[in-house]
């Protein structure tokens, strides 16, 4: 039986064949909790959200309700897909892949703990930024492919709003660069590691940063109070108005995957990733994925909690605030951490 | 080069829309997302109530007026018993005129709680809501109590209110008189200090108070806009001299203004229902004549007239003396009246209803003009549409 293990252990890693089913196994492993996570932040969302509007929410498919995502998803998948006729059908139909694929390629290089990551990649931080901004692009496709009124507008605002709020992102980001000396997240959470806990994690020192880059993250996953591109009360559904069963299914996957990993991004630049809260014994028995999971779990809370309670901006406003506001802040911000590094100096060197 | 003539965008924005508040069809014709020209068009709903009146007795006319703007049915039924009662010259005894007012206020409430709550709604906030349905569905119960019907009320009748309200109604809406005051806390805290709120509604549709007064605006539009006109303080009727309120009146007249009317209108309101609960006299609720009101069961077992009465009442139904009035009553939306001339039969003669929602709604191209797609949205929420009444 040892020898199976060890036949098996060898393949894997000397095999080129075996490598590669070695890469698939630990994509399954990751996409798998992935999508059953992603369906139950729908059901987390409408049980959250019920409760700050002193509903019940889903109660009744399964014990409370839990069997909710997944008859939603049934219904879906069951559903005909409806090709309008003025679409374009190729890129109407790519729109929603690539905006699902794009929602889980990120993940790629999110490390789970110290080591546990797929891609160890020294450019973590701008892969994850630059699949995060592709994600505008399902968008386009969709609102320019539906051929069709209210899609094309959504797309219009979605499109000046996830450009216009990057900006500000990446200056948060460089921000935190800085800090680091290092694009990989490993050495970003590594670098948070202190004697303080949950002190010595960015979120403290860059609080104001930590605030816009929330901010952004809501934008950028075009979630409430920007909302804009689904803009319920005036486009009805924005950019997927035209798209049914699994296209739309996409979408909605896309966008909740999109919070998920936005909300990693989140934990890993300011909330320490893995590291416990307290590094004392209690807390360091716990393992690190936990630990990461814990603070995601939180960060979704805070999404689920803002659309609960704000109304939405309008088209111009979310502009005034992303170029007017955030974008001199932030570059304000980063031109006194480079200050404060080179004159006392703290800059890291790696 | 030759020119090129670039087509406004038309965007079709209804019937069929999750804002469009009810069965508006409006026709936007827009640059980017600004708006160009705003065209309402209605008559999706028409049921041709004034028309149908015209074929059925005064009392079988009153249901109609719950169907119209189906919000705050109470108010409605009003204008139309006032309209009777003045033709017939007839004054309904306190006990009826208390009760009433009690019910125009709990329906003044009920609409501005849907209004305000789907105004949030409209500029995104979806919490209020939820918490403002949870009252309404309180006072909805109110209505049930007292008439049967959460809706359709039918309680109103020209000569008084049908029945008297059964024991305990009264202690209940006091009580709701003192948790209500609470949910409005607590809405405002979710909407009136909310910068995003503001920003979407401060200084958007504003409309000064000669325009407010040239385009025939009526209730929280036109006081929202600084003109501080109420019939029930200019005209009043039943027994709202014997009461205190304030009337507010916004200074900007832009949406936010007219919220924040409607959010006082609903403490004024409680104000009121406080009174008249406290007021509430004994005695008859409708008229002692049984030409126009139903006598007693139990006298009908017993003496031959009442019987007569009952079957006429409900047959025949009664003969108005020919003439013509113009009633007016302070609906939730502002004026909404009656002019019921009568030809000295047993129907009304005509019967034409000015509804103030109509009126609202024909600003619609000049309050939205030059703001953005989502400002109609806001624009359409503050004028409290429904379409019951607009299309009658």
């Amino acid at each position: 039986m040892a020898d199976m293990f060890d036949l098996a252990y060898d393949w894997l890693n000397t095999d080129p064949l075996g490598q590669a089913a070695y890469i698939l196994i630990k994509i399954v492993a990751i996409l798998i909790p992935l999508l059953l996570s992603v369906a139950y932040l729908t059901y987390a969302e409408r049980k959250v959200i019920a409760a700050m509007q002193l509903r019940k929410g889903p109660n009744v498919v399964g014990p409370f309700g839990l069997l909710q995502p997944i008859a939603d998803a049934v219904k879906l998948l069951f559903k005909e897909t409806i090709l309008p006729s003025g679409a374009n059908r190729i890129v109407f139909l790519m729109a929603p892949m690539l905006t699902f694929i794009l929602a889980m390629i990120g993940w790629a290089v999110i490390p789970f703990d110290a080591g546990l990551v797929l891609a160890d990649i020294n450019v973590g931080i701008l892969y994850l930024f630059a699949i995060s901004s592709l994600g505008v692009y399902g968008v386009i496709m969709a609102g320019w492919a539906s051929n069709s009124k209210y899609p094309f507008l959504g797309a219009l605002r979605s499109a000046a709003q996830m450009v216009s709020y990057e900006v500000s992102m990446g200056f948060v980001i460089i921000t935190v660069l800085l800090l680091v000396g290092s694009l990989n997240l490993s050495d970003i959470v590594m670098a948070q590691q202190g004697d303080y806990g949950i002190f010595s994690w960015f979120w403290l020192p860059m609080l104001p940063m930590f605030v816009i880059f929330f901010i952004s993250v809501l934008a950028e996953t075009n979630r409430s109070p920007f909302d804009l591109p689904e803009g319920e009360s005036e486009l009805v559904a924005g950019f997927f108005v035209e798209y049914s069963s699994m296209t739309f299914a996409l979408f909605f996957l896309g966008e909740y995957a999109n919070m998920i990993l936005m909300s990693a991004m989140t934990s890993i630049l300011f909330l320490g990733g893995w590291l416990p809260p307290v590094d004392i014994a209690p807390f360091t028995w716990i393992p690190g994925p936990f630990w990461l999971i814990a603070k995601i779990c939180v960060v979704l809370f805070f999404f689920l909690w803002v659309r609960a309670t704000f109304p939405r901006y309008r088209y111009d406003q979310l502009m005034r605030l992303g170029w007017k506001v955030f974008l001199p802040f932030s570059l304000f911000w980063v031109v006194l951490t480079a200050g404060v590094l080179v004159a006392f100096d703290w800059v890291p060197h790696t | 080069m030759p020119e090129v003539q670039i087509k406004p965008l038309t965007l079709n924005f209804g019937p069929q829309h999750p804002a469009a508040h009810g069965v508006l069809r409006l026709v936007l014709e827009m640059d980017g997302e600004v708006i160009e020209r705003a065209d309402p068009h209605i008559g999706l709903l028409h049921r041709g109530t004034e028309k149908l009146i015209e074929y059925k007795t005064y009392l079988q006319a009153v249901p109609y007026f719950d169907r119209l703007d189906y919000v705050a049915p109470m108010n409605q039924e009003h204008a139309f018993a006032l309209a009777v009662e003045r033709l017939l010259g007839i004054e309904v005894p306190k006990r009826g005129q208390y009760i009433r007012v009690l019910y125009c206020e709990i329906g003044r409430i009920l609409n501005h709680l849907l209004n305000i709550t789907t105004f949030a709604i409209d500029v995104g906030a979806m919490t209020p809501i939820l918490w403002g349905f949870e009252e309404r569905e309180k006072l909805m119960e109110f209505y049930e109590r007292a008439c049967g019907a959460r809706l359709h009320a039918a309680y109103f009748r020209p000569g008084g209110v049908h029945q008297d309200l059964p024991a305990g109604l009264l202690e209940d809406i006091a009580t709701f008189c003192e948790t209500f005051p609470k949910v409005i806390d607590d809405m405002e805290g979710l909407l009136t200090e909310n910068r995003i709120f503001r920003q979407r509604t401060v200084d958007i549709g504003v409309v000064s108070k000669e325009e407010a007064n040239d385009w025939g605006f009526s209730g929280p539009m036109l006081r929202g806009s600084g003109v501080p006109w109420d019939l029930r303080k200019s005209q009043p009727y039943d027994c709202y001299e014997e009461l205190e309120f304030d009337i507010p009146v916004g200074k900007n007249g832009d949406c936010f203004d007219r919220y924040l009317v409607r959010i006082e209108e609903m403490r004024q309101s409680l104000h009121i229902m406080k009174q008249c609960i406290e007021k509430m006299p004994g005695g008859a609720v409708q008229v002692a004549d049984h030409k126009i009101t139903p006598p007693k069961r139990g006298d009908m077992k017993r003496s031959m007239e009442a019987l007569i009465h009952h079957f006429k009442l409900y047959t025949e139904g009664y003969h108005v003396p020919p003439g013509d009035t113009y009633a007016a009553v302070e609906a939730p939306k502002g004026e909404f009246a009656v002019y019921l001339v009568a030809d000295g039969g047993n129907r009304p003669y005509r019967c034409k209803i000015r509804a103030p929602g109509f009126l609202h709604l024909a600003a619609m191209d000049y309050m939205c003009r030059g703001h953005m797609l989502a400002d109609s949205v806001a624009i359409l929420g503050s004028m409290d549409i429904v379409f019951g009444e607009v299309d009658r």
